[in-house]
């Protein structure tokens, strides 16, 4: 079986988010990179699945060059491929189905079908909740999103989507589009075998064809925030009569 | 001409998101000069008629077909474009909830036209201007949309539900959308309880106690608790916890956990990174507990009180019990 998975390098921002001042990204200079929650899971379920049923898993991403490194990170778990599609900025959800869908069909006609696509359910940074869907319309496939479980029983995968304190049921025919969140099941942590078989594994470099942005990004702001200083309610275990009061004072005893 | 919203319905009931769907459409189609129009897909449509007529919409379009029994996105999704052919709306205005944010964008995937999720403010053109939400609120981003119909979905209570002046009486047309096995394909075919009753649920709890990886281990959590026990509240964590494998996802707070509006939250032993406060923004309260001064600094922390999580919350919880709190 072949699966792939779409995943996205993000900023991890940590306590509060400065801007570029040009306004059209965060400032990164001193921050991490990583893959999101939901993605992570996609990534941790591919490598899964393989392992039960045989096959070869992949994980695909359009970003900057630097976006090598969540790749390694995701071949460090088990993913065996790795596709990059190159570009320099972020591109809107359109754009970057439309090339996620090119690369797909550039490996149908290599030989490589895949018979399940992870995407996260939503970016974790600019949260559009919608490249999964358009790719899996552009390929003509089912998809299903927000996924909680997912089981493989004979060419169909039967998927668990949370909504509220139930789970819905859907029941698909594979080759199928899927999108997860985390929760899916806990990614395991990556082995130092496991980081230097990843250095070896081949990945495919592409420069994807840009289209003009239907959703144009015209500058990002921070959300107005009060400014309202922290109230210090105490030290050490002598704060708690002034924790009580507070909860009083606010009726929830 | 006109602008459509689409509403999200239990048998013709709708809820809160759904007025807030309606009065934000509402000031989009009279800033475009054009008429509310809403469309219902589902059994039970029509009752949705008097509430939609509450705030402004003159036609209540209800799509019934016996494969729209179970929720089913790509279908609803046709339906709502068959009728976008027939109305040639200049916009389609849904909620953004898991299921409208699903809907729209098979809706942007059928019509080719870009979709922009949870808006906080929209404002008509050839080319509309929005405010839309990123990074699960720390972030907003100002864009324009292009294309001859705009998609557009309003991030949940963002925008206040206003009934309008007059009440009108909207006109029911109903439609049997053509659907196809392959839009069917996907559709609910079980559900399934989660929670066995007992416990006060994340989502809807009063008083929320989490903790971080400041509580040290899966054990650490013992007077975290024992508070939120006291307290009649529920027990959160941080991912930092999750993925230490501490305590389940399901009780993760934050951009990818699940989102809490208690009067109060207080968080042990967490550093507030903007995914967590992602979670927590709806807490009228947040008191941190904490053995860095440094949070002081957090202005989402609206009270502190610095110290050791594992002295100060029994603290609280033996003051508690002295004041009568089983
Ligand atoms: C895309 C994305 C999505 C994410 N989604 C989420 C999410 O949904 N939820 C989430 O929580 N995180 C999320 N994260 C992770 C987030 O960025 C932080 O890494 C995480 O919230 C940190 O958890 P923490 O505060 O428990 O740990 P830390 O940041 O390590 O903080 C621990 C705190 O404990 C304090 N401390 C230590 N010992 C004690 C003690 N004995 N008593 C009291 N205080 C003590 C320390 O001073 C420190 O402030 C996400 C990250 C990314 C990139
Ligand atoms: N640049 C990208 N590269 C690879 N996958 C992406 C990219 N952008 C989005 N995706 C995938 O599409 C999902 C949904 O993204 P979005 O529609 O932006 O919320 C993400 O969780 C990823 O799995």
């Amino acid at each position: 079986m072949n699966i792939l998975v779409c995943i996205k390098r993000v900023p991890v921002t940590g306590g509060r988010i400065v801007l570029r001042d040009d306004e059209q990204a965060i400032e990164t200079r001193h921050l991490g990179f990583a893959i999101s929650p939901h993605e992570e899971c996609g990534v941790e379920e591919a490598v899964r699945l393989v392992e039960q049923n045989g096959g070869e898993s992949t994980v695909l991403t359009l970003g900057p060059p630097e976006a090598e490194e969540q790749i390694r990170d995701a071949m460090a778990v088990g993913i065996n491929r790795g596709i990059l599609l190159e570009t320099s900025e972020e591109w809107d959800a359109q754009a970057t189905a439309a090339a996620i869908v090119a690369a797909v069909e550039e490996e149908r006609a290599a030989g490589t079908e895949y018979d399940l696509i992870f995407f996260g359910n939503e970016s974790a940074d600019t949260g559009n909740y919608q490249v999964g869907i358009r790719v899996a319309h552009a390929l003509g496939r089912p998809c299903v999103t927000g996924l909680k479980k997912i089981e493989l029983v004979g060419g169909r995968a039967r998927c668990e989507q949370e909504i509220d304190d139930q789970r819905d049921v859907y029941d698909v025919a594979l080759p199928a589009v899927v999108t997860v969140k985390e929760g899916l099941n806990l990614p395991r942590y990556p082995s130092v075998p496991g980081r230097l078989r990843a250095k070896k594994k081949p990945i495919d470099r592409k420069t994807p064809n840009p289209r003009p942005a239907a959703l144009e990004r015209v500058r990002l702001k921070l959300p107005p925030g009060e400014d309202k200083p922290t109230e210090i309610l105490g030290h050490g275990p002598e704060a708690a009569p002034a924790v009580v009061e507070l909860l009083r004072q606010i009726g929830v005893i | 001409m006109a602008v459509l919203a689409l509403l999200e319905h239990d048998n013709g009931a709708i809820g809160d998101v759904a007025t807030q769907v309606l009065s934000f459409g509402a000031a989009y189609a009279a800033a475009a000069g054009l008429p509310l129009h809403a469309v219902v897909i589902g059994p039970g449509g029509e009752a949705a008629a008097e509430p939609a007529g509450r705030f402004g919409v003159t036609t209540l379009h209800v799509a019934e077909h016996e494969g729209l029994v179970a929720y089913a996105p790509q279908a609803i999704a046709r339906g709502v474009a068959e009728l976008i052919g027939r109305l040639s709306p200049v916009a389609v205005i849904g909620a953004g909830s898991e299921r409208g944010n699903e809907v729209f964008a098979h809706l942007g995937a059928i019509t080719d036209l870009p979709f922009a999720a949870n808006c906080i403010e929209a404002a008509p053109g050839e080319v509309a201007q929005v405010t839309r939400v990123r990074w699960g609120g720390s972030l907003l981003e100002e864009a324009r949309v292009h294309g001859a119909l705009k998609l557009l979905t309003l991030a949940p209570h963002s925008f206040e539900a206003r009934p309008a002046a007059a009440a009108a009486q909207p006109a029911v047309e109903r439609f049997t959308p053509v659907l196809s096995d392959v839009d069917l394909a996907v559709r609910v075919v079980e559900r399934v309880q989660t929670q066995t009753g007992g416990g006060v649920s994340l989502a809807s709890a009063k008083v929320v106690v989490s903790g971080g990886r400041g509580a040290g281990s899966a054990e650490g959590f013992a007077p975290i608790e024992e508070l939120a026990g006291l307290l009649g509240g529920a027990v959160g964590c941080s991912r930092a916890v999750t993925i230490a494998g501490w305590r389940s996802h399901t009780d993760q707070v934050g951009q990818t956990g699940t989102k809490i509006a208690p009067e109060i939250y207080i968080a042990c032993g967490i550093s507030g990174a903007t995914q967590h406060m992602a979670g927590c923004k709806g807490a009228k309260r947040i008191l941190a507990v904490n053995t860095d001064p440094e949070v002081a600094n957090t202005a989402d922390f609206d009270y502190a009180v610095i110290g050791d999580l594992h002295q100060v919350l029994p603290a609280i919880s033996a003051e508690l019990r002295k004041a009568g709190l089983k």
